[in-house]
């Protein structure tokens, strides 16, 4: 193998005396080095590529609306005035919904996962959890649209506007494909993320840590809240800013629940419309050219917008796990 | 005394409220899978494994479309982003101080959150709007590129497991670079690479977004990558969001075949990776 490589390198003449083995094996490192910087180079140049065709694209709704697309609310492609208020704002509310039930949940499971739980469960349940991360965004959808909104309208709905109704978030008619009944999938969807993240950074907690706080008379909870959360506190953060970029752009579930209307609405029982959403829905379809401009335009937010909440996360998971590979690990 | 008491009270009850949590947490997985078994399973057939839809509306018809397609475009999307993805994760192991390597890292990172979506609008530009038709082959170029950033991350870690001293041995014994990075570092983590490779042909097979304006859907059964192409998650969601009784049902069946194969792809790949890299350390 080596000197058929290294022979179709070398110079005519050497066919007749092979060149010395140093100069060979030099020969096939440049080879194999060469190949692998192709293969190296190509993740750069894809993303180099990507933001230039989404800056392409955009271009025609950019010069066009500029930041005031931002936040305008009119979206008639029809008339061809676009405005994405509707859609961040949904974006934004459907993900800080999720975050709200997922959060307290996946640190509740990764504390009791890295701290409290009998070894023998550890991983098993981590393993489980992380079986949710594997189901496809569309099996959720469709869950969701058969059996999660039905539940909802007939049990979480109406309870929450019994209880509730005084605030404007519980009014109004239930229809059931809703901005609540999409933050709910969601927050279903990330908390795997958010679990396992955590739970990586809090055993990346040095035990003397747990060790003096014990040490000093407190109980195993106190140790954890005392010693534990606080040295692991920029991980978890991290940990749930990549909760927030993975709820930010997911699409199919939401694009399944959330009603798909481009409106702002103060009630949760509205539908909504997020970013992701539109792009999925009236991609396909667009006809005219601005149409098509502002639809990639909003890709070329979300995407943005996305690209900071990742740094900023793992910028924060390093802080604490520090060379242990947390977070970036594909799951 | 009293003080000590109480503090151990709120002590457990937090446990037990974390308790709580885990179950909360398992809850709908349990729900989800067996909702898929109850309403999906009824209409498993042979015909739903070998016959392409039916008329809107009207009973019998399958998914034998989408499950080739499916097969077409993932097995398309592999072809172009294994090998990209795993020399770039050898690129990453094997030269660590490289400025290339930072540079490829933290784009992979970016990658990876990446909205799914954004890559589809990005393989519209780039080949659908260029060709000026849908493609089987565009959806697959969005495919790939999700799956670059994940194969990349798992091959380099599995690289960096190798000891340092199998390829001092290697080297000793007069192996150039090369031939020790690929007989004895390849090697010895071949099983790494391939269940990481699982692991994101798993991922990718139930993406939808990228799909839905590259590879389109179809209603028939077609084998040219040039063309719009069915795929399961496509048909979950078209059939779905319809109206038919029908496509509901087999909404479910398609879902419970799409979620049958990224599980036993994800969790084989896993079960693979625990047993050969953390118990035998």
């Amino acid at each position: 193998m080596s000197t058929t490589l290294a022979g179709r390198e070398a110079e005519p003449a050497a066919e007749t005396s092979p060149p010395p083995p140093l100069e060979r094996a030099a020969h096939g490192d440049r080879v194999f080095r060469g190949l692998l910087t192709l293969g190296a180079l190509a993740v750069p140049v894809l993303l180099a590529f990507l933001v230039y065709e989404l800056w392409t694209g955009s271009a025609l709704a950019m010069a066009r609306f500029g930041f005031g697309f931002l936040t305008s609310s009119t979206w008639d492609p029809v008339a061809e005035e676009f405005g994405a208020a509707p859609l961040v704002f949904g974006t934004l509310l459907s993900s800080f919904i999720a975050l709200l039930i997922a959060v307290p949940l996946s640190l509740g499971v990764a504390i009791y996962l890295s701290e409290f739980a009998p070894k023998a469960i550890r991983q098993p349940i981590a393993f489980l959890i992380g079986l949710l991360a594997a189901i496809p965004s569309v099996v959720y959808g469709l869950w969701g649209i058969f059996v999660l909104i039905p539940l909802l309208r007939t049990t979480l709905f109406p309870f929450l506007r019994d209880t509730l109704g005084f605030l404007p978030l519980f009014q109004g008619p239930i229809y059931g494909p809703s901005m609540l009944a999409a933050g709910i999938i969601l927050a279903i969807m990330v908390m795997p993320y958010v679990m396992s993240v955590s739970r990586e950074v809090l055993l990346a907690v040095p035990d003397t840590q747990r060790e003096a706080a014990l040490a000093l008379g407190a109980t195993r909870w106190e140790a954890v809240i005392t010693a534990v959360v606080p040295y692991a506190r920029s991980g978890i953060i991290g940990a749930v800013i990549l909760g927030l970029g993975r709820a930010l752009g997911e699409t199919m579930a939401v694009t399944m629940l959330i009603g798909n209307r481009h409106e702002v609405a103060a009630s949760l029982f509205a539908p909504g419309y997020t970013m992701a959403a539109a792009i999925a829905n009236e991609f396909s379809e667009a006809v005219g050219d601005l149409h098509l401009s502002a639809l990639a335009y909003v890709a070329f937010l979300l995407f943005l917008v996305t690209v900071a909440v990742n740094a900023l996360a793992r910028l924060l998971i390093w802080r604490v796990a520090r060379g242990s590979g947390a977070g970036s690990r594909a799951l | 005394m009293t003080g000590r008491t109480l503090r151990r009270a709120v002590s457990n009850l937090m446990v037990g409220l974390m308790v709580l949590a885990v179950v909360a947490a398992l809850v709908p997985l349990f729900f989800i899978l067996a909702d898929l078994v109850i309403r999906g399973a009824g209409s498993l057939s042979l015909d739903f494994f070998t016959r392409t839809p039916a008329p809107a509306g009207e009973s019998g018809g399958g998914v034998a479309h989408a499950i080739v397609g499916t097969l077409l475009i993932v097995g398309m999307a592999s072809l172009m982003g294994l090998p990209v993805g795993i020399a770039a994760g050898i690129y990453c192991a094997e030269f660590p101080g490289s400025r290339l390597t930072w540079a490829t890292r933290f784009v992979a990172d970016v990658m990876n959150g990446t909205p799914s979506i954004v890559v589809g609008v990005f393989a519209w530009a780039w080949i659908v709007a260029t060709q000026k038709h849908f493609s089987a082959l565009a959806g697959s170029a969005a495919l790939a590129m999700l799956m670059i950033p994940m194969v990349l991350r798992t091959t380099e870690e599995m690289i960096k497991l190798v000891p340092n001293s199998l390829r001092e041995a290697a080297l000793a014994l007069g192996y150039p670079r090369w031939r020790t990075s690929l007989s004895i570092v390849l090697r010895t983590t071949l099983p790494g690479i391939v269940t990481g490779a699982l692991l994101a042909v798993a991922r990718i097979a139930g993406e939808t977004a990228p799909l839905l304006f590259t590879a389109l859907g179809s209603q028939y059964l077609t084998f040219d990558l040039n063309q719009p192409m069915a795929a399961l998650p496509l048909t979950v969601f078209t059939y779905a969001t319809g109206p038919y009784e029908e496509w509901h049902r087999n909404a479910w069946a398609a879902a419970l075949v799409l979620i049958l194969v990224v599980l036993v792809l994800s969790v084989g790949a896993r079960l693979a990776i625990r047993r050969r890299f953390t118990l035998n350390g």
